[in-house]
């Protein structure tokens, strides 16, 4: 049973990076994950061709009633602007992403913790242009001439693969453009304060044996912790049955008010433990 | 411990419980200030806010420390990890306002960079010139050759077979008005374009970036070979120097930069790969971003300045005048930036 727990807890530990502030606490940093960010892109990819679609409407529409000469130009500008700018633009702001970000939960950092200047927000963009742009308009030219063979386009495709697919062959999740500006992208999501668990109340509470309470370490404190918050009824049932089972307790009918109960006494239990330096990581380790 | 007992009567039984009401209402409140603040409202924040929050940000980040040695409830560090981590990013990641970072990039960070890429400025330059001369030989000794440099679309009539009317007419003539800034608009785009690219085509050890350079030379070597023999290349080179100066000194510092960062990957030095990569990139960047500039002004002498101007002497003045400033505004000693960060 060893072996998959604890690959389980290194996958759950696998993104988070220690990053210390300058008063010294370590904010152990979440980083984005692949997933999250190709969805942060996609929605930003979006968003460009839906304003690039909308502008091009717009402008062709002023143009057939005026016939203006600045209106192509305005558009080329335009057209150079969203490509080149909508991600420099968005991340130099002060909330450091795109829409896209934004919308993900995830924010472009400095890796040494400094502040973000603009040289490295322009870095890291303007390397997708090798990343994705150089193909796609590469594939597009040939094949809008004609002359896109399967060489040209299982080349166009390896090539974009290769840049696409870097972030998943670095521990840090980095896009070439990251390796370069010197950025990583971490997750800041609000999250808001779950309610107190061990919540003192009129009832007299359940008194369990210390061998009851020796059964189990932190890990399995919080997996707990996530069952009651979870609320989930079956979940509850089956975590009460087996407690009960492995400390001999005889089945009282209300596995809430026993799991909330134990809950709060194996916490006292385990603090207790803790300010005197003694942690106990889970159920594997050794109690006292 | 005699103090903390809840409402009930019961002594409370977590650390997690005293913790809570001893600082919850100090963390709503970072958290009610760091929200605002996401929102991109700091100006609208009171005073009183503005004053508390760095007392409030220290607050969480010790309650966090006190919490991972003395509390099992999760929630309640996950809750404050967020906390802090927004807080912080508040209060240290937030960047200089754009107007400083322009006035900071214009008076040193832009100088400064191209100072610093001065060897591969030079190495791109050489490319450039051995390009032309490569391309002024090759079509001169065959004049099939510069089709296959140059290519039909960008060529527009001015090939060796044309007469030299017809080549006269291209570097004098005047469009319409109106064609001007639609064109101007068009070259700046294009080639700005292709400033990016040379930059982010460095990061293959920098040799697509040493072909395009190159390329770019034998272009304008071959198109020398078409004018030239015909006895129009003064014309030409005023045709050419007016905008030239400045766009090709932007495409060579864009070539630059991404041979700057190519060895820098190839050859860290004394530094890890990384730490080599991130400074390479970084000031390339910031050269890049100025060629971008320089195209811009390139871009309006080409579009613009060019069909008004059909006299030899003036384009001549101009493309001078113009590398002359270039030259002084980058290469002029100068204080090192007191105010950059780092």
């Amino acid at each position: 049973m060893r072996p998959p727990r604890a690959e389980r807890r290194a996958d759950a530990d696998a993104l988070r990076r220690s990053f210390v502030t300058p008063e010294g606490v370590d904010l152990r940093l979440h980083l984005g994950s692949a997933g999250t960010r190709a969805a942060a892109f996609l929605i930003d990819a979006c968003a460009i061709v839906a304003v690039l679609v909308v502008a091009t409407i717009v402008i062709f529409a002023l143009f057939l009633s005026v016939h203006a000469t600045a209106l192509a130009i305005v558009w080329m500008i335009g057209f150079f602007v969203l490509r080149n700018g909508w991600f420099t633009l968005f991340e130099m702001a002060g909330r450091g992403a795109t829409p896209g970000k934004r919308i993900m939960g995830l924010r472009v950092v400095a890796r040494d913790g400094a502040r973000l200047n603009g040289s490295a927000v322009i870095a890291r963009n303007a390397m997708r242009e090798i990343e994705l742009f150089l193909p796609l308009t590469f594939l597009g030219q040939q094949a809008s001439e004609g002359t896109a063979d399967t060489f040209v386009t299982l080349f166009a495709l390896g090539w974009s693969g290769i840049f696409l697919l870097f972030p998943l062959f670095n521990r840090d999740r980095l896009r070439v453009g990251d390796l370069l500006a010197g950025t990583w992208v971490v997750r800041t999501v609000r999250i808001a304060l779950g309610s107190e668990l061990a919540v003192p109340s009129a009832q007299p509470r359940r008194v369990f044996s210390d061998a009851a309470l020796s059964l189990y370490g932190e890990y399995e404190l919080q997996t707990l912790e996530d069952v009651l918050r979870g609320g989930n009824r079956d979940a509850i049932a089956a975590v009460a049955a087996t407690i009960r089972r492995k400390a001999n307790v005889p089945d009282d009918g209300d596995d809430q008010g026993f799991l909330t109960d134990y809950y709060a006494a194996l916490c006292v239990r385990l603090e207790r433990g803790l300010l005197v330096g003694r942690r106990r990581a889970d159920k594997f380790a050794a109690g006292k | 411990m005699t103090a903390s007992v809840s409402p009930v009567g019961q002594p409370v039984l977590v650390n997690a419980s005293r913790f809570r009401v001893a600082h919850a209402a100090e963390w709503e409140r970072l958290d009610a200030i760091v929200r605002r603040i996401e929102r991109g409202s700091v100006r609208a924040l009171p005073q009183d806010d503005l004053l508390a929050l760095p007392l409030l940000y220290r607050t969480a980040l010790s309650s966090l420390s006190v919490a991972r040695e003395t509390s099992l409830d999760r929630a309640l560090i996950d809750y404050l990890e967020q906390l802090c981590t927004r807080a912080y990013f508040q209060l240290y990641g937030v960047q200089t306002s754009a107007w400083t970072q322009l006035k900071r990039f214009f008076v040193h960070g832009w100088p400064a960079a191209v100072q610093s890429l001065w060897r591969e400025t030079l190495v791109s330059l050489l490319l450039t010139v051995a390009g032309a001369v490569v391309g002024y030989l090759i079509v001169r000794g065959d004049a099939a050759w510069f089709f296959a440099i140059v290519g039909d679309g960008m060529a527009g009539g001015r090939d060796p077979s044309a007469s030299v009317e017809t080549l006269r007419k291209t570097i004098y003539a005047t469009e319409q008005q109106n064609a001007l800034a639609t064109f101007a608009a068009y070259l700046f785009t294009h080639n700005a374009q292709i400033a990016i690219f040379s930059f982010a085509l460095g990061f293959a050890f920098a040799v697509p970036t040493a072909l395009l350079i190159t390329y770019n030379g034998m272009m304008l070597g071959a198109f020398m070979a078409v004018f030239v023999p015909k006895g129009l290349g003064v014309g030409f080179t005023g045709w050419i120097m007016i905008h030239g100066t400045t766009e090709l000194f932007a495409i060579i510092l864009s070539g630059a930069a991404g041979f700057r960062i190519g060895t820098a990957i190839a050859f860290p030095g004394r530094r890890t790969r990384g730490d080599a990569a991130v400074a390479a990139g970084q000031s390339g960047a910031i050269a890049m971003a100025g060629a971008v500039v320089m195209l811009l002004v390139a871009g309006m002498l080409e579009g613009i300045g060019r069909q008004l101007l059909t006299d030899d002497l003036t384009r001549y003045a101009i493309g001078t005048v113009m590398l002359a400033g270039w030259l002084l505004y980058f290469y002029l000693p100068r204080k090192s930036d007191a105010t950059a960060p780092g």
